[in-house]
C-alpha cells in the first residue's frame, strides 16, 4: 500500500488523536495508565463499542438506528426473565440474541416496505422495545447470578477481561464482512447512492433489512455483556446509550451522509469518549463537565472532517 | 450502410396512456446492429416514454416488442437487461464513493461464497476499459475524483460489459464539456464496430445530424418520420420536430 493511501486512511488520524489523549491523561494522573484502570476502561468501553460497530454499518449505509439502547434493554430483560425460571443460560442468551435480531428485522421491514424514514422507524422502536421491557418485568430488575453471566462480567482470560473479547470478535467479524463480502460492498453502494444501487440491480431492500438485523443482533450481544457486568437486568438499563454509540461513530470520522468511513474508527471513537469520561473521573472533575466536553468533541470532530473533505 | 435484415429491436404499435393522457399512439421503432439511431422530439413528444418502455422503466398499454425477431416480455429493468438492453442516463449513474471496478460490477459482483473476488474484478475492469481505449490513471480511486468524461466512460463500459446488444443513451453528453463529448462519441463509434445497436437521444440537433445513421422523429406521441439522417437537412429536421409534419422525400421511408 502506497504512503498516500495510508495517509488518507481515517483510522491513522483518529488513532493518533487517541494515543495523544492517552499520553496527556497519563501525564496528568499517575493512576490513568495502571492495569486496574485500563481493565476498568475496557469494561466501560465494551458496551458502547459493540453498539457502535452496528451503528457504523447502519450509518455507512445512509441510515440511523436510534433503537439500540431499548433493544439492548429488551434483550437483557428476556435473558433475565428466562434465567428467573431456571432456563439454561446458554439458551437464555440465544433467546436474547434472537429477540434483538427480530427487533432489527422489524426495523428493516418498516423502513423498506413501510417506507418510513430510518430516524422515525427506529424512534418508534426505541419506544416499543423499552415499553415491552417494562411490560415484561412490570418495572422490576431481575437478578442474574448464574456463573455463566458472572464469568462474562467479571472473569479474565489471558489477563484480559472477557468483554474485551466480545469487542475484538465483533470488530473483526464486522470489518471482514464489510470489506470482503458482497453484502459489505452493497452497504457502501447503498450509502453512496441508493437510487443508483437500485438501478444497477442491488437488492436494496433485502440488504437494508440485513443491516438493521445486524444492528439489532449487536445490541443483543451488548445486552449479554451488560447482563454479566450488572448481574441484573433492570428494564431501564442503557437509556440514551444510542446517542453515545452514534457519537462514537461520528467522532471516529464515519460520514453521516453515508457511503464513507470504516467501522474500526468507531471503536477508537468509543475509546476516546471513554477516556475522556474516565480521565476526568480520575482527575476529580465533575461529571457534569464531561457531557459538555463530549458534546464539544463531537462538533469539533465533524468540523475537522468537513475541512478535510473540502480539500 | 445497408442495415442487417433482422432488426435487433422492433417496437410495434406501441401505445401508452397515463390515465387520460395519451403519451404514445401506435409508435414504431426499429434498430439494426451496428447503427446509431437518433430519437428526436421536443419535450412531451413521447420519446422518453418510448425509451422507458424499452428499458423496462414503464410498460406499454398496447403493442409488442421484438428482440432479434422474438417477442420479448419486458416488465422491469432486469427483464430488459436479460435481453441485452442497457441504458446510460445523462445524470451519470455511478456511486461516487466507490472505485471503477466496484461500479463496473455493481449489483453483479464476482464472488465466491459471498466473498468478493476483488482481484478478478480489477483485472476484468482493466480489460474492459482497455477494450474501449479508456485511460484511467488508477483503478482504486473513487470515481467522484474523476472527470465527467471518465465517469461517463465507466458508465458506458459497464453498460456494454455484460453481453449488451442494445444500448440506449439518454442524452449521454448533456452533462459533459466539448472534449469529453467527443470522447464519448468516439467510444460509441467503437461500440458500433462491435455490432451493438445504439439508440441516441439528444436535444443537440448538430450532434444528432453529424453522428447518427438514421433518425426517427416523434411528435405528439406519434412517429413523424423515420429514415437515414443524411436524407434530410438540419433545417428540415428542426422543422419536423417543431411542426410534426413530415417533409416529403421520394426515397424516404416514413413509417410503413
Amino acid at each position: 500500500m502506497q504512503f498516500t493511501r495510508i495517509r488518507s486512511q481515517p483510522l491513522v488520524w483518529i488513532l493518533l488523536v487517541a494515543v495523544l489523549l492517552a499520553i496527556v491523561l497519563s501525564f496528568l494522573s499517575p493512576f490513568f495508565m495502571t492495569v486496574g484502570n485500563m481493565t476498568n476502561l475496557s469494561k466501560q468501553v465494551s458496551i458502547v463499542a459493540i453498539l457502535a460497530a452496528g451503528q457504523a454499518v447502519v450509518i455507512i449505509s445512509g441510515g440511523i438506528d436510534l433503537s439500540v439502547g431499548s433493544v439492548l434493554a429488551l434483550s437483557a430483560v428476556v435473558i433475565g426473565a428466562l434465567i428467573q425460571v431456571d432456563v439454561d443460560p446458554l439458551i437464555a442468551t440465544l433467546a436474547g440474541l434472537a429477540v434483538g435480531t427480530l427487533a432489527g428485522l422489524v426495523n428493516g421491514i418498516v423502513i423498506t416496505h413501510g417506507k418510513i424514514p430510518p430516524f422515525i422507524a427506529t424512534l418508534g422502536m426505541l419506544g416499543i422495545a423499552r415499553g415491552l421491557a417494562l411490560v415484561i418485568t412490570k418495572g422490576v430488575s431481575y437478578q442474574v447470578l448464574v456463573p455463566f453471566f458472572l464469568y462474562i462480567g467479571n472473569a479474565k482470560f489471558l489477563g484480559l477481561p472477557i468483554p474485551l473479547y466480545f469487542v475484538v470478535v465483533t470488530y473483526l467479524v464486522v470489518t471482514v464482512m464489510l470489506h470482503t463480502s458482497v453484502f459489505g460492498r452493497h452497504v457502501y453502494a447503498i450509502g453512496g447512492d441508493e437510487r443508483v444501487a437500485r438501478l444497477e440491480g442491488i437488492p436494496v431492500d433485502r440488504q437494508k433489512i440485513k443491516i438493521y438485523m445486524l444492528s439489532g443482533f449487536l445490541a443483543a450481544l451488548a445486552a449479554v455483556v451488560m447482563t454479566g457486568r450488572l448481574a441484573a437486568t433492570p428494564p431501564s438499563v442503557a437509556q440514551g446509550i444510542e446517542l453515545q454509540a452514534i457519537a462514537a461513530v461520528i467522532i471516529g470520522g464515519v460520514s453521516f451522509v453515508g457511503g464513507r468511513g470504516i467501522v474500526l474508527t468507531a471503536l477508537i471513537g468509543a475509546l476516546i469518549m471513554a477516556m475522556i469520561t474516565n480521565g476526568l473521573n480520575i482527575l476529580g472533575i465533575s461529571s457534569f463537565y464531561q457531557q459538555v466536553l463530549i458534546g464539544m468533541v463531537i462538533i469539533v470532530a465533524v468540523w475537522l472532517d468537513n475541512l478535510k473533505s473540502q480539500k | 450502410m445497408m442495415p442487417d435484415p433482422t432488426p435487433l429491436v422492433e417496437m410495434r404499435h406501441i401505445s401508452k396512456h397515463f390515465g387520460g393522457l395519451q403519451a404514445l399512439t401506435d409508435a414504431q421503432l426499429e434498430l439494426y446492429p451496428g447503427e446509431v439511431l437518433g430519437v428526436l422530439g421536443h419535450n412531451g413528444a413521447g420519446k422518453s416514454t418510448l425509451i422507458k418502455i424499452l428499458s423496462g422503466a414503464e410498460t406499454a398499454s398496447e403493442g409488442a416488442i421484438f428482440v432479434e425477431g422474438r417477442k420479448a416480455q419486458i416488465s422491469g429493468p432486469n427483464d430488459a437487461r436479460a435481453y441485452g438492453i442497457e441504458t446510460i442516463y445523462q445524470e451519470l449513474a455511478l456511486c461516487g464513493n466507490l472505485d471503477a471496478p466496484a461500479n463496473l460490477y455493481m449489483g453483479r459482483e464476482l464472488h465466491k461464497w459471498g466473498f468478493l473476488r476483488k482481484k478478478a474484478m480489477a483485472a476484468e475492469a482493466t480489460k474492459a476499459l482497455g477494450r474501449l481505449n479508456i485511460r484511467i490513471q488508477s483503478l482504486d480511486v473513487e470515481v467522484d475524483s474523476m472527470s465527467g468524461g471518465q465517469r461517463q466512460a465507466i458508465s458506458i463500459s459497464r453498460a456494454v460489459h455484460f453481453d449488451t446488444k442494445i444500448l440506449i443513451m439518454d442524452e449521454p453528453t448533456a452533462a459533459l464539456g466539448m472534449e469529453e463529448s467527443k470522447m464519448v462519441m468516439e467510444l460509441t463509434v467503437e461500440l458500433k464496430k462491435q455490432g451493438i445497436g445504439i439508440i441516441w437521444i439528444s436535444h443537440d440537433i448538430h450532434e444528432v445530424f453529424n453522428f447518427t445513421d438514421r433518425i426517427t422523429i416523434l411528435h405528439g406521441g406519434k412517429n413523424v418520420v423515420t429514415g437515414p439522417t443524411k436524407e434530410f437537412t438540419q433545417d428540415e429536421i428542426v422543422s419536423m420536430i417543431i411542426s410534426g409534419l413530415a417533409v416529403e422525400r421520394r426515397t424516404s421511408a416514413a413509417g410503413d
